[in-house]
């Protein structure tokens, strides 16, 4: 059923062709899409659809509510066109169910409808295509088998309908706006509507709204918006400065400190010694953060573009806020001080001499520790006790060993007697050495062999015996058989008396013996801790007995305590006394020496810390004011302690010289000091079983 | 006699501290509002110097603050304002919910604000105690003037940072007044001599920041909260000190601040137009005391202080595109030289690398493409390395592509017996005047001649002594063998012992010294004993400084034999 475009009629159209449905898919539509969300459907100009059963593709084609719309008054035209009712009532089937049948369908009444006797064939078709003039108004209707054709108005119609347009012709979609409620006065109202009376009179709740502004106004609830000000303005802040005008906080404030200025290994291009090496580098990493001494690694860059940005750069500036507003504050005075001036000036050691300055002499011989040495009151002779069990003489100014004597046991403590008269000395037993002018032994013999027994014997702590004609030719004189054995024994001034120190627990620790009357007592009742050594006052009836941590002053004559010592030490190992009787030095185990001065106080005037060990040995000078302790160190110092007359003036103690010589045995190293009784000259005995002169 | 018993913590140190936690109860603030309180107005908790009395007898870790202080911040405005601030915030989120957008719009126009001046004036009664304490500040708000809109703090504030960091910068510039400049891998410090007192700022360099995590940005705002309104009024007295409008007109079209580097170029408009005589030759009073030798120095001093400000001058600089402009120019700048960059880079440019006038070409490329005879190329450290010198260094070690010498730190003064780089010992015989060349050789001399000097005495008298004996033993052999056995006890002749007065003397002083510190108190002794131990750790970190440099030194040179070698 396709026309020719030839066709006269066609053309009268326009460019319109006509094509037979189910072809127009061949056409692409063009789909706009309108304002209002749907869409229309346009074939490309010069199409037009054209379909025997005008609802179905039509209706395809519009799809929109805007279409349906225009397809309903369609469908009434199309209706009322049709003169004659014979309206098929199959409904909506295909034809070709009725292929077979001699009918199509049943009319309103129930009736047939039959189909024309004779269809049309191809040839048919032709024949009127080419002949009838109408052929191309001439619609097919397959419901009734009927040949329609369309009037004038139906076809003008179905032209609109195609290009869109309205089905009436007379519609005028384009009718002016009428705009009922315009801005511009009219002189009639648009409607007629007479108006309310609430128009004319004021609004109660617009005056109620404005009363209650007012009150608020009045009331000065409600103010006038403030002119909004830029937000900063600069000005001089500082013009009318008051440097005075300093506020009381400000005396307690604590300004921040600055933050440290950058050194060179902060540098992007730091010298070569600031970077860490590999090993430094992970002791770096390893480190916590807070023990870190730098705060990052210090790198080289080798031009400026390749440095990168730090990492930590925001993180350090906000702890740096942190510390200015939550770390505490505290004024600290740093002390500032050159530490030379901390140095105590002291007197120049050059000033103080004589004192002993160099090692000049070695006694060896013995092969044990030296515990004891004494010098006699001559100075010419050395006595010394050792672990060896043996006694040694020597002399002092060659270093010859003049006598050895065996003895029993170990000798822990040797004393010279102080009586030039009297050679004797003293150990366990008191021993004549045959050293001195042959007067003064055999003046001392006599002494000892002028002893009368007394008629009524006494009962004695200890025993005292004469020795057998051997040991009377060795030198012994006496013996004091002592129930325990003597830690240390010391002769009064007077060369007399003797006072030994058991290592006892009892109360039996201290014991006074009198060598003229052999006779011996005990003058303590009670045991007061542990005695470490005793000792006579050079002048007065004064005992000093040292227990483990102060120092007793007993007046022998009234026979009662006169002053405690406290030595403030741990445990004292050795005492000695100043020649002068006022003042006493205590030497401890821990390596403290403290000096008491009698006429101040009972705690030390001094402590003298020089020591690294334990101080074993004190000795005092008789003439010159010095004194010197030795030590487990293996070192001795000589101090030069004056004591002057005046006593307002303290006594004045500078060390003078450190002595080393002896070398540490058993982790000892000095065992006793002794002073020369006329010159400036200190004899040390040693673990290394030698004695030292040093002068 | 009778009277109440006095009861414990009721008079002395306890009554003059309160605890964080009691102070804020005091002011009834949360502990957010307490905290900005105490930063604007530089409230900071006091340790006390008996914590223990202070705490009421027990040892727990507590912050105390003053009383005093806490009671003075009872009386501040600003309390006030962040009641306000609380109960604005509660109404228009109420306001929010409800939907009336009206309120909103109203509630936000009267969002309450407060203002800082008084804080400021509070603080810092006198303009120098605000320009004492300005470092922190500067160093913040050149940070924030880098952040990028990244919504870690309001724009406003970043824009405004950079306003005040570009007039600071101007003001510098216009005083001349910068005076070090140490280019660390932190970034960029700058010192600046203002009215007598050193600011020290650091600036970090042009990277976009990477913002950690933890970290609380609202504390920084704080801060910088603070920090701008003092910076604007410092600023403004600044400028004013030296006959400068304030706002400076090139800085305030707000496009500006973007862009620093401009601003910089400009040059600021006078109130008053600047007197072409200023360097009038001002009269010296010598201050009591001073004798005539000081007054000389303080004299030269000042003539070297006039030097180093006129350092550039006359000096055209242009930097290329890859060096860092901003500090460069503001350096270049700060010390009257001119400088200017490639157009197309950044506004501002004054003037075309092709310009035959321009002195110097910043470049830190390894080689350029083209070159210009009439100009001098030097890499960037080199205009820095010159600011710390307070001369123009000789451009031959910073030309492009040549190993750059150490760039060192200008805030390290070495007192005697700190370690200092021999970098810094030439660059000090540079300032004295003498040549380069004269002084490595007779540093290396001095150096070798110490040693050998040393190592020759020591050396040659063992040695000596070595050989005499070593020939006489060898002689006595002889003698004994020749006279086979002949004498068995000999009698040698004794050595004279040659006595080294000044050893001897020498010892004498360490002996009598020691002997002097063993009769030191104990105090005194700790004291003594803990400066000792820091000096001597200084010197072993110096001595370890100084052998690491040696090492490196004998393999550069040990690398150096080897390639002429190879050569």
């Amino acid at each position: 059923m396709i026309v020719e475009a030839s066709s006269p009629t066609i053309r009268q159209h326009g460019s319109s062709r006509v094509m037979v449905p189910g072809m127009e898919h061949l056409l692409r539509p063009a789909r706009h899409f309108l304002s209002d969300g749907s869409f229309s459907v346009q074939y490309p100009v010069g199409y037009t659809v054209f379909s025997p059963r005008l609802t179905l593709p039509l209706s395809r084609v519009m799809n929109s509510q805007a279409c349906a719309f225009r397809l309903s008054t369609f469908h009434l035209y199309f209706l009322k066109s049709l003169s004659e009712d014979i309206r098929n009532t199959v409904g909506n089937v295909p034809m070709e169910w009725y292929q077979d049948y001699p009918h199509i369908g049943y009319d309103l009444e129930g009736k047939k409808i039959f189909k024309p006797i004779r269809n049309k064939d191809e040839l048919d078709e032709f024949l009127d295509k080419m002949e009838n003039p109408d052929y191309w108004r001439t619609v097919h209707d397959k419901m009734t088998s009927t040949d329609i054709r369309l009037t004038d108005e139906q076809i003008s119609l179905v032209h609109r309908l195609q290009s869109g347009q309205f089905g009436d012709v007379n519609f005028n979609e384009y009718e002016p706006y009428i705009d009922f409620f315009s801005g511009e006065t009219m002189i009639h109202p648009v409607t007629n509507r007479p108006q309310d009376k609430r128009s004319f009179i004021p609004s109660l709740i617009e005056k109620e709204k404005v009363s209650k502004m007012v009150h608020a106004i009045k009331m000065g609830w409600i103010k006038p918006r403030k002119p909004k000000e830029s937000d900063l303005q600069f000005y001089d802040l500082w013009a009318k400065e008051d440097p005075n005008a300093i506020l009381g906080r400000h005396k307690m404030h604590v300004p921040a400190p600055k933050m440290k200025l950058p050194g060179h290994e902060e540098s992007y291009n730091p010298p070569p010694e600031y970077l860490l090496t590999e090993e430094e580098r992970l002791a770096w990493e390893q480190q916590d953060p807070e023990d870190r001494k730098l705060s990052f690694l210090p790198q080289k860059f080798s031009c400026l573009r390749s440095v990168p940005a730090y990492s930590r750069f925001i993180h350090e500036r906000f702890e740096r806020c942190l510390d200015l507003y939550l770390c505490p504050r505290q004024r600290k005075m740093r002390v500032n001080v050159d530490p030379e001036d901390l140095i105590p000036k002291l007197p120049k050691p050059r000033d103080l001499q004589p004192f002993p300055t160099i090692q000049s002499l070695i006694y060896r011989g013995h092969s044990s520790l030296v515990r004891c040495i004494s010098l006699s009151p001559s100075g010419q002779w050395l006595a010394s006790g050792s672990d060896d069990c043996t006694v040694r003489l020597w002399e002092v100014s060659t270093g010859r060993c003049m006598k050895t004597v065996e003895v029993g046991g170990a000798v822990r403590s040797i004393v010279w007697n102080p009586n030039p008269a009297i050679c004797l000395v003293a150990v366990l037993v008191l021993l004549n050495p045959y050293l001195a002018d042959k007067l003064v032994y055999n003046a001392t013999d006599q002494l000892i062999a002028s002893y009368v027994e007394p008629e009524e014997e006494r009962p004695q702590p200890v025993q005292w015996q004469v020795p057998e004609i051997e040991d009377s030719d060795k030198g012994f004189r006496l013996i004091i058989t002592h129930p325990k054995s003597v830690k240390q024994v010391t002769w009064h001034s007077k060369g007399d008396y003797l006072a030994s120190v058991l290592s006892d627990n009892s109360n039996m620790q201290v014991l006074i013996h009198q060598v003229s009357k052999r006779r011996s007592q005990n003058p303590f009742r009670k045991n007061k801790g542990l005695v470490q050594c005793v000792s006579f006052h050079p002048i007065r009836p004064y005992f000093f007995v040292a227990s483990q941590r102060c120092v007793r002053v007993y007046n022998l004559i009234k026979q009662e305590l006169m002053k405690k010592l406290m030595a403030n030490c741990k445990w004292i190992s050795s005492m000695a006394i100043h020649p002068g009787g006022d003042n006493v030095i205590c030497g401890s185990y821990d390596s403290r020496l403290s000096w008491f001065d009698l006429d101040l106080s009972t705690k030390p005037y001094k402590v003298l810390r020089h020591h690294k060990k334990a101080l074993r040995g004190v000795a005092f000078h008789k003439n010159y004011p010095l004194f010197a302790s030795g030590s487990d160190d293996g070192s001795v110092i000589v101090c030069h302690g004056m004591v002057y007359n005046d006593l307002l003036q303290n006594p004045l103690i500078v060390p003078v010289k450190v002595l080393k010589g002896h070398t540490l045995t058993h982790n000892l190293g000095v065992l006793d000091v002794a002073f020369h009784p006329t010159q400036p000259w200190v004899f040390s005995s040693g673990a290394d079983a030698t004695i030292r002169l040093f002068t | 006699m009778g009277g109440q018993q006095q009861k414990k913590y009721e008079r002395g140190s306890a009554t003059n501290y309160i605890t964080r936690n009691k102070a804020r109860k005091k002011l009834s603030l949360s502990l957010a509002d307490f905290r900005r309180l105490c930063i604007l107005k530089g409230i900071y908790p006091h340790e006390p110097k008996h914590k223990k009395k202070v705490n009421k007898g027990s040892t727990a870790p507590r912050t105390f603050y003053l009383l005093k202080d806490i009671r003075f911040l009872l009386h501040e405005p600003i309390v006030g304002k962040f009641r306000e601030y609380k109960i604005f915030v509660r109404k228009l989120r109420k306001a929010y919910g409800k939907g009336e957008w009206a309120g909103v719009q109203r509630l936000r126009e009267n969002k309450p604000s407060y203002k800082l001046d008084h804080v400021v004036k509070e603080r810092y009664p006198t303009f120098i105690d605000a320009i004492r304490d300005m470092d922190d500040a500067l160093s913040m708000c050149f940070l924030f003037s880098t952040f990028a809109r990244t919504g870690k703090c309001h724009v406003q504030t970043i824009q405004l940072c950079r306003r005040l960091c570009v007039e600071w910068m101007n003001y510098v510039i216009a005083s001349r007044s910068l005076r070090k400049v140490f280019l660390s891998i932190k970034g960029i410090y700058y010192q600046a001599d203002v009215l007598g007192q050193l600011v020290t700022w650091l600036v970090p360099y042009q990277f976009a920041h990477n913002h950690p995590t933890d970290v609380d940005y609202r504390v920084m705002a704080t801060f910088t909260e603070f920090y701008t309104t003092l910076l604007g009024f410092i600023n403004f007295r600044l400028y004013h000190s030296i006959n400068l409008a304030y706002p400076p007109k090139c800085v305030v079209s707000p496009h500006f601040y973007s862009q620093k580097l401009s601003a910089l170029s400009a040059t600021l408009s006078r109130v008053i137009s600047a007197p072409e005589d200023e360097d009038a030759e001002l009269d010296h009073f010598p201050a009591e005391g001073e004798d005539a030798e000081a007054l000389q120095v303080r004299e030269k001093q000042q003539k070297g202080l006039d030097a180093q400000k006129r350092l550039f001058e006359g000096l055209k600089f242009f930097l290329s595109r890859e060096v860092p402009r901003e500090p460069l120019a503001f350096v270049i700048r700060c010390f009257g030289g001119q400088v200017s960059w490639d157009q197309s880079l950044c506004m501002g440019s004054t003037y075309n690398a092709t310009d035959e006038t321009i002195t110097h070409q910043v470049v830190d490329r390894p080689n350029v493409d083209k070159k210009y005879i009439n100009r001098y190329y030097v890499q960037p450290q080199w205009v820095f390395d010159c600011v710390n010198g307070k001369m123009l260094l000789p451009v031959e070690d910073y030309f492009p592509g040549v190993t750059l010498p150490p760039h060192l730190s200008p805030f390290m003064e070495e007192k005697d017996g700190d370690y200092v780089p021999p970098e810094k010992l030439k660059l000090m015989a540079l300032q004295r005047g003498e040549k380069p060349g004269e002084i490595k050789f007779e540093e290396e001399e001095e150096g070798d001649e110490a040693n050998a000097d040393e190592d020759y005495d020591d050396d040659e008298e063992e040695m000596d002594n070595k050989e005499v004996r070593d020939e006489k033993s060898l002689k006595m052999i002889e003698k004994q063998r020749s006279q086979e056995r002949a004498v068995s006890v000999m009698v040698t002749p004794g050595k004279v012992k040659a006595e080294n007065k000044m050893r001897l003397e020498y010892e004498e002083k360490a002996e009598e010294k020691h002997l002097a510190i063993m009769m030191m108190k104990k105090k005194e002794k700790y004291l003594y004993d803990k400066i000792m131990f820091g000096k001597r750790r200084t010197v072993r970190e110096a001595n370890k400084l100084a052998a690491k440099r040696k090492a490196h030194d004998e393999t550069l040179k040990a690398n150096k034999k080897k390639k002429g070698k190879k050569d």
